[in-house]
Order: C-alpha cells, then structure tokens, then sequence
C-alpha cells in the first residue's frame, strides 16, 4: 500500500492551496472555493488515519461525513450571503466589504 | 517498498488533485475555477476509493460535485461582475504565498520520514505505516447504524440535521429579494429609546 | 438510568436550571413579546424559589444525614482528561441551604418589582433575559460543589452586571459604567483564577487526579494540613496562605472592597431592579459567599480564638474594616440617593469581610442575608422615590415651571448628581408615596441597626461582639476591626437617617418634589397624619396629585411590603443562645464546618456600645434633619458643618476614582494604543517590506513622543497623545477580512514554530 504519510504530505499541499487562495485572491467566490480545497485536505487526513490507524472502527468515516454536511451548510449560507452583498453593493470583492470600518 | 499499481493510481490521483487545485487558486476566469475545482474533488474522491472509503468516494462526488460545485456555479452566474474583474488578487499576495508555503512547511516536517531520517524530528508517532487491517466488510452496515444508535452518534447526527435546516432557511432569508424584509420597515420603527433615557423608566 | 429529579440529590440541578431555561427562551423565542418574556422570566424564577424552598426543608427537617460530613448534592463527569476525569456537581449543605432561602427569594421580589419598574421601555425583553441569566448564574454559584463550577457563575455574573449597569448604553456614562465595573472587578478576577490554578496545582499534587472539590479540599484535614506545610511559590508563607490570599483579592473586586471599590458607586448608572440585584441578591453576595465557603481554607492552620490569625485573615480584616469605615464616611457627603445606599453597601460588606478576618463567619453569613434583605428594599424604595420624582418634573413642566435643563455630563464624572436622584431636590415626599415612605424607613431602620426590633442589629451586633471578644483578649486585629466597625456604625444610623429625612421629611424643595408621582394609599396617609401631633403642627391639604401610573406603582410597591417584613423579621432566628435560650440559625450553620467554634458568651457591653451608637446616629440625624427639616434654599447642615473642602473631597470620593483614572488607566490606555497595538497591530497593506518600514516609523513616533511626554510632563502630554494617536489609529482599522486572516496565519505559524522547537 501508498505508506500513510504520502496521503498526509498530499493533503498539507492541498490545505497550504487553499490557503494561498483564502488568503490571496479577490473574489468572495473563489475564496469560498478555496475554503472547500481546505475541508478536502481535511478530509483527505481523516480518512487516510481511519484507513491506516482504525479501519474496525467506523468514526474516521462518520467524522468525514459530518464535515460533508458542515461544508453543505457553509457553501448554502456563504454564497447567499455573497449574493445578497452583491445585490446591494454590486460587488463581489473582499475588499469592498469593509462596512465594519470606522 | 515495491511499486504495485496503486502507487500508479495514487501519483495520478494526486496530481490531478494538485495540479487542479492550483488551477483554481489562479486562474483568471472564475468560470473555470469553478470547473477545476470539480476537477479535483473527483481527484479527492478517488484517494478516498483507494484508500477502501467507496462510499465516502460517492457522497464526495454526489454532494461536493453535484450539490456544493453546482451551487458555486450558480453564484458565479447570478454575480456577472466576473468577467469585468482584471485583478485576481489583492495586494498581499506575495506574503500569502510565503506563508503558504511556510504552512506547507511546518506540516511537511512534522509528517515527513524524512526529517526522521535526518534525526530533525523524533516524534513518537510513526508515519511510515504501509501496511493496515483489512477494512471490515461490515463498515456500510455499521456507518449506518452508528448514525442511528443512542451511544454513538445519533446526537450529533440530530444536530447536523438542524444545522442544515437552519442553514437553508438562513440562506433563503438572506438572499430573498426585499418581499421579506419590506415587512419590518413598513412598521413603524420600535418606541423610541432617547425617550425612555431621559425618564429614567418611567412608563408613559 | 433513574433519576427521580425531585430527590433532594438531584433537586439542586433543577434550581438553578429554571432561571437559566427562561434566559434561553427568552432570547431565542419571545424576545418580541415583552409580556410574554417577563411572564417567562417571572415562571423561571418562582419555579427556582419552590424549588429552593422543597430543598431548604429537606435539610433542614426531613432529611436525616450527619450534617457537615455528609451534603445532599450529584456529581458528573465534565471533562475526560485522559485518565481522569474532572467532575461537576452540585452540593446542599447548611450554608447552601440558607443561601437559599434568601437569593431566590430576593431575586423573585426584584423580578416582580422590574415589572412596574421597566414598564414601557423599549428593551424588555432583553433585561429580563438579562436578569434571569443573572440570577441563574447565581445559584449556579451557590449550588456548585466546586470551585471551577462556582467561578464560571461568578464570571457569568461578571458578564452581566456589565451588561445590565450599561444596559441603557446609549448614555455614555452608563457603558462607561459597565466597563469601568467589568474592568474593576476583572483585576479581582485574574487574581481569584491565579488561585484557583495554584490550587488545582497543589491538589492535583496531592490526590494524584485534577479536583477542586469543596469537599475533596475544605473537609479534608490531610489536604489543608499539606497545603499549610508546602511553602508557597513566591513571598514565602505557606500554599495555604498564598491561595488564600488569591482568593480574597477575588472578592475584594466583587465585594467592591477597598481599593477595588471603584465600581459599585457607579453601577447606579443600571436601572434601579439592576442596583438591588447586584447589592443585594447576588453580585456582592457572591464575594463574600466565596470566602465564607473557602473559610477553612483561608483560616487553614491559625487559631484565632487564640490570637493567631493566618495572612488572608488579616488581609480580610484590615481591609474590611477599612472599607467599612471608609465608605460610611463618604455616604454621609452623597447627595444622589443610590450612590448613599452605594457607599452604605460597600460599608456593610466591610463589616461582613472584616467579621471573617477576626473567624465570625457565621456572624458574617447571617449579616450578609439580612443585608440582602433590607438592602434590595432600601434600592427598589429608592426606585420608586426616582420614578416619582421624574413623574413630578414632567408635572411640573405642564404646571409653567420652566425646565430645569439637564445638563448631564459626557460620561462619569464623580461629583454629577441626575437631579431626580438628588436628595437636596426631595423633600416632603412621605405624603406623596406613603407606603415607600414606611418601608424605606423600615429597611433604614434595619440599616442603621435600630436596637432590638430591627435584623440588622442582630447581624452587626454578632460581627462586633465577635471582634470585641477578640480585642478583649488583647489580640491587634480584632481591636482594629471592632473600632473602625463601631465608628461606622454611628455614621451609618447617621446617613441613614438624614437620607430618609431629606427625602421624606418637611416640605417638597423644588416643584418636581412638589408635583411628585403619588403612591398607594395617599389619601389615607393624609388624614392619618393631620390627625396625628405632626399634623396639629402642620396641617396638609389633601391637594389633588397627578397619579403616577396606579399599576405601575402597586406592582413597584408589593415587594417592597414583603421585603420589610423580612428585614425586620429575618433577625430572630439567630438571636444569640443567652438570650432567648436557643439560637437557630448558628445551630444549623455551625455543622458546616469542621470548626465547632465554642460559642462565645453573651456580653452585655458590645451589645450596649452598639444600641448606644445606633441610637445616636439616629437622633442626630433627628435633632439635624427631622426637628427642623431643611427648606428650600437651605444649605445642608452637614456640609456646613464639614465645610466646603472636606465636602468636596467627600463628593469627589477621596478623589480615588481620579487617582485611577489618571495614574493607572490612563497610562495602560497609552501603553495599549501606543506601544501594544502600533507595533503588533501594524499593517502590511503592501507586503512585508513595508510592514517593516511601518514599524520602524512607528517606534520612531512612539520613541518621540514619549520623549515629549517626559518633557511635557504627564498631565499634558497624554491625552494629547492618546487624542492624536487616536486619529491616526482608526485608519489603520481596514475592514479587509483578508488581512485579519492573514495576521490570524501568521500568529498560527508562530505558534506552530513554537511548539515544534519545544516539542525537540
């Protein structure tokens, strides 16, 4: 078998991705996207330790699908929220949402 | 280590995900971003058939690639500024980079066998692990009932499920045109507070 | 598993859930229906009460354990730490049961009173959230069986006493009030966490597992025996001692003692419900509660019925007694009428810590329910006196007399008085709002310690015939103690009494006094009194006065009958042994502990010193205020007498607020701002590069502008400085979620940094 750490090194590069786009890019959207790149690398580390570590035992898998439903949750309320800004500002850039500036 | 077919697998599965995911971070179309990053969930979903999870392989594509992306998709569309958007990326770019790869680092020296080998790292947990137990043939079963039963997880399933409720009636309130919230500013605004203030409590 | 949840084993869970269920119905589904939510809140906290009250006897009468030893009360499991498991629970024994008695009870009137009180105003909902949490998290301090448990309810209360005196926040002297009372008490509270932590630390040592158990630690002669033999980590002394004194510097922040007394007196920026909860019911309660369970643990290792008093003893008492002598001198220099009762609370609590520090703590926990008692009433009276006088300025302005204006000052300042509070303003108002009247000058009564009818002279007798046993003995503290606490006792009939004179007494001083909101029973009083001797002096007509609303007044005026009832009443059950033969109430408290204080014989002269100075501080303030009763354009007598500077400085609060303000928050504010935030907080809009470059620029600036504060001097140059920096600062807020994230990553990777090379 791919010895275990290969899958973690994978999962650190992915996460680090989705960093770089969190951290770097304009657009609400693609920040989002980038924010579901992280929960993959998540993902990937919680499946990877359930096959390697305790395949007897269900939770490793549980756990993964939960952050299903948490990232389910977080794209539906995220993007609304990005639509209704944009509806009223005409913008989808980070950077133009700074209302709590004072 | 001897190189069998899933080595093969696992490198092409990896660099689909990988090159997919750098794509999404970068390129210029917002469009396309989107579809790379279809891409390279169908990427994480095949690690996770390799690695023995083909039921977590399909929810991965039914609800990542066939709920999550296609809602992005969605957004994209309903928010037409992309095309006339120039710059990708904000001005703090290059740190960002720096400190992804930083990130990238940190976690690489603590998981690698490498810094092991280079006595950098002497971690008691031993990741060069190759060889597991054979998945139960029972695991379907038992992620079924361990949703439902009353030690494990059915609380926290329970919750998930409001959760998600909350979420969509969340996002429909707040992406719903102004039908909804019109009501409150047709009635007259709350009895005012500076009145109250200066009486102290005094109730007329 | 079967749990009958009446049991009175798992009861206590249930007190202190009600109160705590009607805060989160409250908040998530009625705050949109004020009646709806003050019936919730009202459910919540008489269910708490019946409760308490089922429990009480169960202690009490019913149950059939070797008190002292054995507590009614459940654990459970609360935190997994690897093989051990750290426990929660709740405990019943005497203590307890007692508090019980008083602070559902207390809590319930002041509910019912906030009712008339907050009638009408915009944020219900949001205040009887508030004050069911606040009561929640009360009993959730008195019922827990540990300490951990007994800090998150006292922090909880922390949260909301600042929510609450702020409540009206769009009045900058109030959320200045609620941040100064927040911040004050926090300085308590990091102290108070220091010792719990150091405890932990030592009984994790000792039993092998994390507890912090009261009855792992207080009923365990091994534990305290090996805290008192560790030596303490610095100051030398002994664990014991250290903890100890960490704790009781917990309770000076929520006792409000000196020198952290700063808050109390501007928590009456609160509504008035919110003054009597946090004096009466809870707040203050909770500091001296927390010592008077950690008693065996402060007095570990001393014998003080033999002179030898261990260091959180002595620190108790020399600051108790200060504190009580202190305040009394400064309430007798307040005008405003809740900052009196204020200065008259922190005073009382002097006496209960002071009592503590010479060992008299069942003194101290019988003082400290009586106050709650008259205390709650005296506030909810003086709510009502207010909500009268503003009905009269309104009167008064429709009747063509010119408004006064209200020039209220941006934020705190210390000699302000809000002229419906000011006692100089009142005058006359016994005929306007009789039933207030009465009661208040019953609670006053109970406050100045009348001889013999009245709880409060029991309780203060019992803490100075304490204090005097010791100073008899010949022992320093005691001495000290019981000479500050008399002194302060003949002030406080003194001020008591020219409060309620001033109020009450003579003829209204202004128009609003005269147009004054009438209470219930009005017409009545009239007649009574032109038929009494008073009346054959001075004759009323029975002037027609605007109604105040007659609801609002009957829900203000209902507790506050009760209340009086229990001021007065509440002292019999522990009347000393030699009097009536038997003593209840120390009886039942004593097996609390393990100390079975002896005790002491009944000795007439502490008792006489008391009656006698009680006596004189209320017929000075008679011969001074009530005789010949202060008409309108007359200076009070009392800063006559003191003189315009001693006044001042008694207004200005021995300019101790100042003190602070000026050498201790001002400078923190400037090192935040200048030195914490410029250089940590700076921005990297443009990349790294340019961070750097700002942070030079900015030490540069810093580096210049102390160089001028230094030159300028400290008077001048910081609030300039703060002024300026100030404007430059709030641009550096971007509002770019990015960046924040960005510094959150940077913060992560340091961390991480750090705990790979500490992992090597």
């Amino acid at each position: 078998m791919v010895p275990l750490w290969m899958y973690l090194v994978v999962a650190a590069a992915l996460f680090s991705t989705g960093l770089y786009g969190v951290l770097a890019r304009r657009n609400a959207i693609a920040i989002l996207m980038s924010i579901e790149l992280m929960l993959n690398a998540v993902n990937i580390n919680l499946v990877a330790f359930w096959r390697y570590q305790k395949p007897g035992d269900v939770s490793g898998q549980v756990f993964a699908a939960f952050v299903f439903v948490v990232a389910a949750a977080e794209a539906a309320v995220g993007l609304a929220l990005i639509i209704a800004i944009y509806r009223r500002r005409q913008s989808v850039i980070a950077e133009d949402m700074n209302l709590m500036k004072w | 280590m001897d190189i069998t077919i899933q080595h093969g697998v696992f490198v092409i599965f990896t660099l689909v995900t990988l090159g997919s995911a750098l794509l999404v971070v970068t390129v210029r179309n917002l469009f396309h971003a989107a579809l790379y990053l279809m891409l390279c969930l169908f990427g994480v979903a095949g690690l996770f058939a390799l690695l023995t999870a083909p039921l977590l392989a399909g929810f991965q594509v039914v609800i990542y690639i066939g709920a999550i992306a296609i809602l992005i998709i969605f957004a994209i569309m309903l928010t037409p500024q992309v095309t006339r958007v120039i710059k990708t990326t904000n001005a703090q770019w290059p740190v960002a980079i720096v400190v992804a790869v930083l990130f990238f680092v940190m976690i690489l020296s603590v998981v690698s066998p490498l810094m092991d080998e280079l006595g950098v790292d002497d971690w008691n947990a031993d990741f060069t692990q190759e060889d597991a137990d054979r998945v139960p043939d029972s695991t379907l079963t038992d992620f079924g009932e361990s949703l439902v039963s009353r030690d494990r997880f059915v609380l926290p399933f329970e919750i998930a499920s409001i959760m998600l409720m909350a979420a969509l009636i969340g996002a429909v309130l707040v992406v719903s045109p102004d039908a909804i919230l019109r009501r409150d500013e047709s009635q007259p605004p709350p009895s005012d507070t500076s009145v109250s203030a200066d009486t102290g409590a005094s109730g007329d | 598993m079967d749990i009958n949840w009446l049991d009175a084993d798992y009861l206590p869970w249930l007190i202190l859930f009600f109160p705590l269920l009607s805060f989160g119905i409250i908040v998530l589904f009625t705050a949109r229906n004020h009646v709806l939510s003050q019936a919730v809140a009202l459910a919540g906290i008489g269910i708490a009460w019946v409760l308490s009250l089922i429990e009480f006897a169960h202690v009490a009468w019913i149950g059939d354990l070797e008190l002292g030893k054995e507590v009614y009360g459940s654990t459970t499991g609360w935190l997994d730490l690897g093989k051990n498991t750290f426990e929660m629970g709740v405990m019943v024994d005497p203590l307890t049961a007692y508090m019980l008695l008083m602070v559902p009870l207390a809590c319930l009137m002041i509910f019912i009173y906030s009712r008339g009180y907050m009638h009408g105003d915009a944020h219900n909902s949001r205040f009887f959230a508030y004050i069911s949490l606040f009561a929640g998290a009360m009993l959730t301090l008195v019922l827990a069986d540990n300490l951990l448990l007994l800090f998150i309810g006292w922090e909880v209360m922390g949260f909301c006493s600042y929510a609450l005196i702020g409540f009206w926040s769009h009045k900058k002297s109030a959320y200045q009030a609620g941040v100064k009372a927040f911040m004050t008490t926090r300085v308590g509270d990091v102290l108070m966490l220091v010792g719990i932590g150091y405890l932990l630390l030592e009984a994790s040592a000792f039993f092998g597992a994390p507890t912090l158990s009261f009855r792992d630690i207080l009923y365990n002669d091994a534990m305290l025996e090996h805290l008192v033999q560790t030596d303490a980590v610095i100051f030398g002394g002994s664990a014991a001692g250290l903890i100890g004194v960490l704790l009781v510097a917990g309770t000076i922040g929520k006792s409000s003692q000196f020198p952290l007394h700063v808050w109390l007196p501007d928590a009456m920026e609160g509504p008035t419900p919110v003054s009597a909860m946090i004096h009466a019911a809870t707040m203050v309660s909770a500091g001296v509660y927390m010592v008077v369970r950690m008693f065996p643990l402060l007095s570990a290792g001393a014998d003080y019925h033999h002179g030898d008093f261990s260091t959180p003893m002595i620190v108790m008492g020399v600051i108790g007694a200060i504190t009580a002598l202190g305040a009394a001198i400064l309430a007798v220099g307040q005008n405003d009428i809740k900052r009196i009762l204020a200065y008259s609370t922190i005073s009382q609590l002097g006496y209960m810590v002071a009592a503590l520090g010479v060992g008299a703590w069942i003194a101290a926990v019988f003082h400290l329910v009586n106050h709650a008692f008259f205390k709650a009433l005296l506030f909810m009276c003086s709510g009502v006196v207010i909500h009268s006088m503003e009905h009269g300025e309104h009167q008064a302005e429709e009747h063509g007399y010119p408004h006064e204006p209200h020039d209220e000052p941006d934020g705190l300042v210390m000699d302000y008085c809000a002229p419906p509070n000011d006692v100089q303003r009142m005058g006359g108002l016994a005929h306007r709002i009789p039933v207030t009247a009465i009661t208040m000058a019953l609670g006053g009564l109970s406050l100045a310690g009348f001889p013999l009818l009245t709880a409060g002279f029991w309780s203060k007798d019992e803490i100075i015939a304490e204090a005097w046993h010791g100073a008899g003995e010949g022992y320093m503290l005691p001495l000290f103690v019981v000479l500050a606490l008399l002194i302060a006792a003949g002030l406080t009939a003194f001020y008591t009494a020219r409060m309620w004179f001033l109020t009450f007494w003579g003829q209204p001083r202004t128009p609003a006094a005269h147009y004054a909101g009438q209470g219930s029973f009005r017409r009545r009083w009239v007649r009574f009194w032109n038929r009494s001797r008073w009346g054959q002096q001075a004759a009323l007509e029975d002037e027609p006065l605007p109604a105040a609303d007659r609801g609002i007044m009957l829900h203000m005026e209902m507790p506050l009958v009760v209340l009086a009832v229990l001021a007065v009443v509440a002292g019999f059950i522990g009347i000393h042994k030699d009097i009536l033969g038997v003593n209840p109430l120390h009886d039942f408290l004593v097996e609390t502990t393990f100390d079975h204080a002896d005790v002491l014989g009944f000795s007439l002269l502490p008792m006489l010193a008391s009656i006698v100075l009680a006596l004189g501080g209320l017929g000075l303030g008679y011969w001074v205020y009530g005789l010949r009763p202060l008409k309108q354009g007359q200076v009070d007598p009392t800063e006559k007498a003191l003189g315009p500077g001693i006044w001042r400085v008694l207004q200005n609060r021995f300019y101790i607020d100042i003190l602070y303000r000026d050498y201790l928050v001002r400078p923190v504010e400037w090192f935040a701002v200048n030195i914490v935030i410029q250089t940590i907080d700076k921005e990297t809009i443009d990349g790294v590069l340019e961070t750097v470059a700002e942070t030079f620029n900015g030490l540069g600036e810093m580096c210049k502008r102390f160089n001028r504060v230094v030159i300028d001097g400290v008077g001048d140059g910081i609030p300039q400085s703060i002024g300026e920096f100030a404007g430059w600062f709030r641009q550096q807020q971007t509002g770019r979620i990015q960046q924040y994230l960005l510094f959150v990553t940077l913060a992560l990777l340091a961390l991480g940094a750090l705990f790979l090379i500490q992992v090597r």
